[in-house]
């Protein structure tokens, strides 16, 4: 599993080494641990004329005790003032190259025009290279189905290339991601900026996030344990991916139900156990599994907050080879049972109020990939699933969202052949692969209970792959 | 004692021309120019053999023998040797200062007028000797037998030659002024090309506040020199960007020409009731309607040093019932430029007002073209002392021609002190 490049070029001579002959130099992510700030190190925060999320953004700033700096603007000092937040003042003409930040968050609300759009420049032109090593770019706009004109939706549609293009931009572990906030969505922005922003969302870039409004709200939430009291059932959690979820997701105070088939009963026990969660044992496609795992929520739990569908298996061959037990296999795991078990938890209501569900597609699922026709079409069904429910389910007060895992490294892909390997791991912004747990804390940010407002999107955890971008 | 207050009256005031160190007036000591300062007001008001409630006024850098240099000053004048006077020390502020103890004597009606003036020499400036050896010479002083005056000799180290030279540092930073109005202009985002432009704007509006004769009775010439010797009437935004930085480091924005020189002179100014005026014939110029002092905590919560009038002015504001934005005119004491520039950053941001000033919202920016309009210490110089005199003057004379409005005057001083008051016009 160890990445043997990255070591040696980030040895004092591998360095220089690397440099020269123009060798791709990942260096070594920022990982959240317990107790850390949401952000180590000062943030400059800015926004176009005329926007609508100062307030609610200088409030998480505040709220996160970072060190934010702003430019001379009156509605972002305003709205600093209001939040009682000392920001400093930043003057990019002033200011010495060596003054850099952690962050630079930019709220393009305002921008209605595409003339507009210089504004980004503007911001970022000056401040772009001040952005240190593992820092954030976070651009916030308006989701351009939400836009009353056609030139502000179309300018808002635009930041997305902007975004994409400076995560390709930004090295040294840096990240960029988008976030539309929707109309009156604003209150809801702390747990998905709380992430975009720390540690815990390292290989996650690129991305376009949406959150919109919700009735529900997270005031009080302990941010150290933001799922104390909830119940996380975790399918598949013996091992790789599963084990870091129910890991991260326990970390956040949560009680794991962790799920897995009977030959991997004992390792899922240890697993578990060293959590203080509970298990379940049985083989998710089997007929009657939605209803004996639905019976066992209710009973021994009186239902269910969190609900990952994580469990997942690949029978590559390609399409010409590939014998009808391999395809249906892989639908019945990955995309049938999480639909059935859905159908059954929602209709029994195990699922309690402000409650999640989240899947775990996969960049094959959007990218499409060789060998992989059954695979990459039940994840690409995954993401239907994400999409098409998530109407109905906001509706009952939950959210359903997923994940698409890039190149994370794990026993399969230290199975993997050299070459496929090495290439998986590079070809992204970032130069190399992610740990089962950079997935993990993304599941864990649309587990939070403060996440109420991130409803259907799909969030890919992939250092921002060349694949299917 | 009164109950009720008096109207003070700004009759007007003169000063000689600030010479830069070891210029004109290298060999001219504060008594010399104080003294010849008060002969040149005496003359213009026909005060001689006046016997005047008070004069008051001070410098920074003195020395110690001139415990009462003011009143040695006056008894080298024509004034009646009954006026009595005492000396003044608030540093930068110390100008001001002694015009509000004057004022408000005046408003108590303990006086009915008086002189406050200001000095400094950054040339004839105190040395003193060696510490070490300074604690020598007390404990030979105090020594009672030979034998102890003789071992106390013994303690004589070549060393203690060395002289001790007043130095232009905080004492509980250690850093100097302009050290320390480069940390603010970081803070704030102040650039260079701001700085200079206000710069030029200030050699600009002396050099016109000569050329018009707006000068003619405020300036009165000494040892040869007619005009500030800092003046710079062709200075310009392109001359002053080929300047080296001098504070705040290698990429720092400020330099010799954006910073005030050290420099040498005198100011005073006349005050009195209006009866007292009216007595003596002498037209009323302004009135200082009221006054404010502040100070910041440079040292535990890092606050500007130099950001001290931004407490003391809204104090001013609200008890007048103004507004920032009301004054015609702004005499803002240019120690530097970044100074300047700092403060009405600080006056227009929200989170500073706030924060700091504890106001529901900005002051607000005040209108350039009414700032330092005949003029500032960046062109004019700033001996320490004579600051306050010169603006008060100077203020005096631009309220009388505008004929109407309040002027508002705000000066920065060491240790985190802010000097600032209201003038209003004569009706």
């Amino acid at each position: 599993m160890s990445d043997r490049y990255q070591q040696l070029v980030n040895t004092p001579i591998g360095k220089i080494v690397s440099k020269q002959i123009g060798l791709p130099n990942p260096v070594r992510l920022e990982r959240y641990e317990r107790g850390q700030p949401v952000i180590s190190g000062p943030v400059l925060f800015g926004a176009a004329p005329g926007g609508r999320l100062a307030g609610a953004t200088v409030q998480v700033l505040a709220a996160i005790d970072a060190d934010v700096h702003t430019p001379m603007q009156e509605e972002v000092r305003t709205a600093a003032a209001d939040a009682h937040l000392e920001a400093k003042v930043f003057n990019p003409d002033a200011a010495p190259e060596e003054q850099t930040f952690k962050a630079l968050v930019f709220d393009a609300t305002g921008i209605a025009d595409s003339a507009q759009l210089h504004e980004l420049w503007a911001f970022f032109h000056p401040t772009i290279r001040r952005v240190r090593k593992s820092g954030r770019v976070v651009v916030l706009g308006t989701p351009p189905e939400d836009c009353e004109r056609p030139r502000q939706a179309t300018a808002q549609r635009a930041l997305e290339g902007f975004v994409r293009s400076v995560g390709k931009e930004v090295r040294k572990g840096a990240t960029a991601q988008l976030i539309y906030v929707g109309t009156k969505a604003e209150p809801q922005i702390e747990s998905t900026l709380r992430f975009v922003l720390s540690p815990k969302s390292a290989y996650v870039s690129g991305q376009v996030i949406r959150v919109g409004a919700t009735a529900l709200t997270a005031e009080g939430i302990d941010w150290e344990l933001p799922l104390a009291g909830k119940y996380a059932l975790v399918t598949g959690a013996s091992r790789g991916i599963g084990k870091a979820i129910a890991k991260v997701l326990a970390r956040d105070g949560a009680h794991v139900i962790g799920l897995d088939v009977p030959g991997l009963q004992r390792e899922l026990e240890e697993t578990i156990g060293e959590l203080g969660g509970s298990t379940l044992v049985l083989d998710i496609t089997d007929d009657d599994a939605p209803a004996r795992i639905a019976t066992h929520l209710l009973e021994d739990h009186g239902g269910v907050d969190v609900v990952v569908h994580n469990a997942g298996v690949t029978r590559d061959k390609t399409l010409g080879r590939m014998d009808e037990d391999r395809w249906d296999m892989v639908f019945q795991v990955n995309l049938s049972a999480q639909e059935r078990i859905n159908d059954e938890l929602l209709t029994r209501e195990a699922i309690r109020e402000n409650g999640r569900i989240v899947s775990v597609s996969s960049m094959s699922g959007i990218a499409g990939n060789t060998g992989q026709t059954n695979y990459a079409t039940s994840k690409a069904g995954v993401i239907g699933m994400v999409e098409s429910m998530a109407p109905a389910v906001g509706k009952k007060r939950l959210t359903i969202n997923a994940v698409a895992p890039g190149f994370i490294e794990t026993q399969m892909t230290a199975a993997m052949p050299i070459a496929t390997r090495e290439a998986g791991r590079r070809m992204n912004s970032l130069a190399q692969g992610g740990l089962p747990v950079d997935v993990a804390e993304t599941i864990a940010w649309f587990a939070s209970p403060a996440s109420g407002g991130v409803n259907g999107n799909v969030v890919r955890v992939c250092g921002q792959s060349l694949v299917g971008a | 004692m009164n109950a009720s207050t008096r109207r003070v009256a700004v009759l007007g005031g003169i000063r000689i021309p600030f010479a830069r160190q070891n210029g004109p007036y290298a060999r001219a000591s504060n008594q010399d120019m104080l003294t010849a300062t008060l002969e040149a007001l005496i003359g213009k008001f026909s005060l001689e053999d006046e016997v005047l409630g008070e004069v008051a006024a001070g410098g920074v850098l003195k020395h110690s023998r001139d415990f009462n240099l003011t009143r040695e000053a006056v008894l080298g004048t024509r004034l009646n040797p009954h006026t009595p006077a005492y000396d003044v020390q608030q540093a930068c502020g110390t100008g001001l200062e002694a015009a509000i103890l004057v004022a408000n004597k005046i408003a108590l009606g303990q006086i009915d007028s008086g002189v406050a003036g200001g000095f400094d020499t950054t040339s004839d400036a105190p040395i003193a000797i060696n510490e070490d050896l300074r604690g020598l010479l007390l404990e030979l002083n105090r020594a009672k037998s030979n034998a102890a005056r003789l071992r106390a000799i013994t303690k004589l180290r070549p060393g203690q030659i060395v002289p001790q030279l007043p130095r232009n540092a905080e004492p509980r930073t250690g850093l100097s002024m302009g050290d320390h109005a480069a940390i603010m202009a970081k803070e704030w985002g102040v650039t260079r090309e701001e700085q200079d432009e206000l710069t030029v704007r200030s050699h600009k509006n002396l050099a016109a506040a000569y050329d018009t004769g707006f000068l003619d009775d405020l300036v009165v010439p000494f040892l040869g020199l007619e005009r500030d010797q800092n003046l710079r009437p062709d200075s310009s935004v392109e001359k002053l960007a080929k300047l080296k930085p001098v504070f705040g480091g290698a990429d720092g924005t400020m330099t010799a020409g954006n910073s005030t020189p050290l420099s040498d002179g005198a100011s005073a100014v006349l005050l009195a009731s209006e009866d007292w005026a009216a007595a003596h014939n002498l037209p009323v110029l302004a009135y200082i309607v009221d006054a404010q002092t502040a100070a910041v905590d440079h040292v535990h919560a890092r606050e500007g040093l130099l950001m001290a009038p931004t407490y003391a002015v809204p104090k001013l504001l609200e008890r007048n019932n103004l507004k920032l934005g009301d004054f015609d005119f702004y005499e803002i004491h240019e120690a530097f430029a970044s100074q300047v520039l700092c403060t009405l950053k600080a006056w227009e941001d929200p989170v500073y007002c706030r924060e700091r000033l504890g106001l529901d919202a900005p002051l607000g920016a005040i209108d350039v073209a009414k700032l330092n309009t005949h003029g500032g210490s960046l062109a004019a110089g700033h001996p320490f002392g004579a600051t306050g005199g010169r603006i008060v003057a100077s203020l005096a004379k631009t309220l009388k021609e505008n004929g109407s409005g309040p002027g508002l005057i705000s000066i920065c001083a060491a240790g985190g002190l802010g000097v600032t008051a209201i003038m209003e016009a004569a009706a």
